[in-house]
């Protein structure tokens, strides 16, 4: 079924389909509208899940955690500064190994205070052991979330997941989106196997401490988990292809990079802006194409080499900053690490922080930054105000 | 009725001896029963209890964070619920958890009407971490935090009264109760799981190691806190104060007495004037509570 959804609504759209057991999130903007309509879903009866208004982000995800421990599928949802009050529990859920699925409507980091967006909230819990998928459009954000949780269950995984999605420019954004039937869903994405659980039938210990003798294979086996996760987040897209027609075999998408001489790496929304920007370029003669990172944990770094060979200057397109590092950005050192065997330029390009608008033209002059060599800074600056 | 024998928390774990709140977990369970599930906070029990690979549990057990138990256990209520399970769910948690850090969390839970047991083994201070003081630390008591001193005779503030912080939540069933009294330990853990609703149990549970005496005295420490009016024993019914262990009141000074972190107000010489600070908490007790026996 066709519809035409706010971004928000898609993806509640989406949870309903899967129907979690258990809904624990508190309200946050540019996330809120989807515990909202979800809200909405449970007291029409359109959804049979428990929704637990928690008192906090802490404890909207401490409280998926005890529901995934007793068995249930679970969901939450969140942004910016709620991502980061919950960021010790964010690191416990993937030390637990429980696969809980957690949108985030990606929004920037106070101070100052911003509701808009940037992707700094996601990228700085890097290493907390969620996979990260980023989507570019309303419909992207709606299957990520389906193929988020077949991923996050295989029991060769069992990691959470972020499914991130630009705050008000995805989720505020209505566009058309093909909506499921549930028994095709229900086909994919069969009910939730825990792998174990709380069960006074069969007592278990779980989050128990680990001596120095211990807890570095505990630490080894999550990446190792996500390691495994390049393929399986491959072979789901594939069924996701063959049921559903769209295709998200793979980790990274490139756009028009066949002959092109510079490369834009870029993650989320910004990727339409940017293949506008490559088409008018393109119109001009001039060689630039685009690669978009989907999966940036676990981090693709073979299929990043794979589809950039041949490229003679790569800019990153950085929602984030680093700072004090040197090349401002978070997502650059990743890519010139994938490129390392080669002489390609990597260059970062720190840009629309705090929901700072990025247009044609801004890509235009970033290309033209990244063919003059000049980068590894802010891009977009106003230099009135500096 | 509660089965007395039922030992579900195994001998062998790493307490040291005389804990007070290792008896209490035997005791809570003795009370709770083998249909339960134990979410516990960072602290003692849960690092004496649980090195990897080894548990003293033998009920589901789940530990996340320090502060989180009352978050994850409403979590773990919410699954059961909708799985249609019946086990009971248990928070195991210490003071510092109870009456500091996990308080957001604990408050949340209690609003919310989670059907769900908190029970703080109270032993007056973070001991895991190294006798430092909490919110449940008592007055004059000396921690590593609030070290008696020329000019300091140990924690300056009177102990939080998060019994009745949980009562005005709305707790149908909130109570005090001490391990010198296991009987009534396991009467008000079995009151508490068989009463829908969020239900709060604060157990004391004196601690050899950071109140400094013999861990042969346990008991008699904490019966000795019963009988001086610094701890009484209660129950909170839907709101009203019932049923306080009624005692004949022995003077603070016997409980002072006996534990080094008191020691300071017995050295150079008495300190009368502290001391009768404190005799005024337990005189104000036995006013509130009603304890003291008519002879």
């Amino acid at each position: 079924m066709k519809a035409i959804l706010e971004g928000s609504h898609a993806v509640a759209e989406a949870v309903r389909l899967v129907k979690p057991e258990v809904i624990s999130a508190y309200p946050i903007t540019p996330q809120t509208h989807i515990v909202e309509r979800l809200a909405e879903m449970v007291a029409d009866g359109a959804l049979e899940s428990e929704y637990i208004c928690v008192d906090s982000e802490f404890s909207a995800l401490s409280a998926c955690l005890g529901a995934s421990a007793a068995g249930s599928r679970v969901y939450s949802a969140t942004s910016s500064q709620g991502l980061l009050f919950m960021a010790e529990v964010v690191f416990n859920v993937a030390g637990m190994r429980q696969p809980i699925v957690m949108s985030i409507a990606n929004r920037a980091i106070s101070a100052p205070l911003s509701i808009w967006n940037d992707q700094q909230d996601s990228l700085c819990l890097r290493d907390s052991g969620w996979i990260q998928l980023y989507a570019e459009d309303v419909q992207e954000a709606f299957d990520l979330h389906l193929l988020a949780y077949k991923v996050a269950e295989d029991h060769r995984i069992l990691l959470p997941v972020f499914v991130c999605f630009d705050g008000f420019i995805i989720s505020h954004t209505y566009e058309p989106v093909d909506i499921p039937e549930e028994k095709d869903v229900l086909a994919y994405l069969p009910p939730y196997v825990p792998f174990n659980k709380l069960d006074a039938d069969d007592p278990l210990s779980m989050g128990m401490y680990a001596t120095p003798e211990y807890y570095m294979e505990f630490r080894y086996e999550i990446d190792q988990a996500m390691g495994r996760a390049l393929d399986v987040i491959k072979q789901a897209g594939k069924e996701f292809k063959e049921k559903f027609g769209r295709d998200y075999s793979e980790l990274v998408e490139a756009y028009r990079l066949d002959d092109a001489e510079v490369a834009i790496v870029a993650m989320g929304s910004v990727c339409g802006t940017i293949k506008d920007a490559i088409d008018a370029m393109r119109a001009e003669g001039r060689k630039v194409g685009l690669l978009k990172i989907r999966v940036f944990r676990p981090f693709p770094a073979e299929d990043i080499k794979k589809a950039l060979a041949g490229i003679k200057k790569v800019g990153v397109f950085e929602k984030n900053v680093s700072i004090g590092s040197r090349m401002k950005g978070a997502v650059g050192y990743e890519i010139k690490d994938a490129l390392s065997d080669s002489s390609v330029q990597v260059l970062s390009y720190v840009a629309g922080l705090g929901g700072r608008d990025i247009r044609i033209e801004d890509i235009k002059k970033m290309t033209d930054a990244i063919e003059a060599g000049k980068g590894d800074c802010f891009f977009g600056l106003r230099e009135e105000l500096i | 009725m509660a089965d007395r024998t039922l030992e579900l928390v195994d001998s062998g774990h790493r307490a040291c001896g005389g804990c007070g709140p290792a008896f209490a977990a035997r005791l809570i369970l003795k009370g709770a029963g083998e249909r339960s599930i134990v979410c516990a906070s960072t602290g003692c029990m849960e690092v004496f209890s649980t090195p990897y690979p080894q548990t003293a549990w033998k009920v589901p057990w789940i530990h996340s964070l320090f502060q989180n138990a009352a978050a994850v256990a409403s979590g773990v209520e919410a699954a059961l619920k909708r799985q249609g399970r019946d086990e009971h769910v248990l928070c195991i948690c210490g003071d510092g958890a109870t009456f500091d850090i996990g308080v957001l969390c604990i408050s949340g839970a209690f609003e919310r009407g989670h059907n769900i047991t908190y029970i703080c083994y109270d032993n007056e201070a973070y001991m895991n971490t190294g006798i430092q003081r909490s919110g449940a630390t008592p007055f004059d008591a000396s921690t590593t935090t609030s070290p008696a001193g020329k000019k300091s005779f140990g924690n300056s503030r009177p102990k939080k009264d998060m019994p009745q912080i949980l009562a005005a939540h709305g707790a149908p069933y909130v109570a005090t109760c001490s391990i010198a009294y296991p009987n009534d330990v396991i009467k008000k853990v079995e009151r508490a799981v068989n009463t829908d609703g969020p239900c709060y149990i604060q157990i004391h549970t004196p601690c050899c190691t950071g109140w400094g005496f013999d861990g042969s005295k346990t008991i008699d420490i904490g019966k000795l806190a019963i009988e001086t009016g610094l701890w009484v024993n209660y129950e909170i019914v839907n709101g009203k104060i019932e049923k306080a262990k009624k005692v004949k009141r022995k003077p603070v000074e016997e409980y002072l007495r006996v534990q080094k972190r008191f020691a300071h107000l017995f050295k150079p010489s008495v300190n009368t004037e502290e001391i009768a600070k404190i005799q005024a908490i337990a005189d104000a007790n036995a006013e509130k509570f009603g304890i003291d026996l008519k002879i």
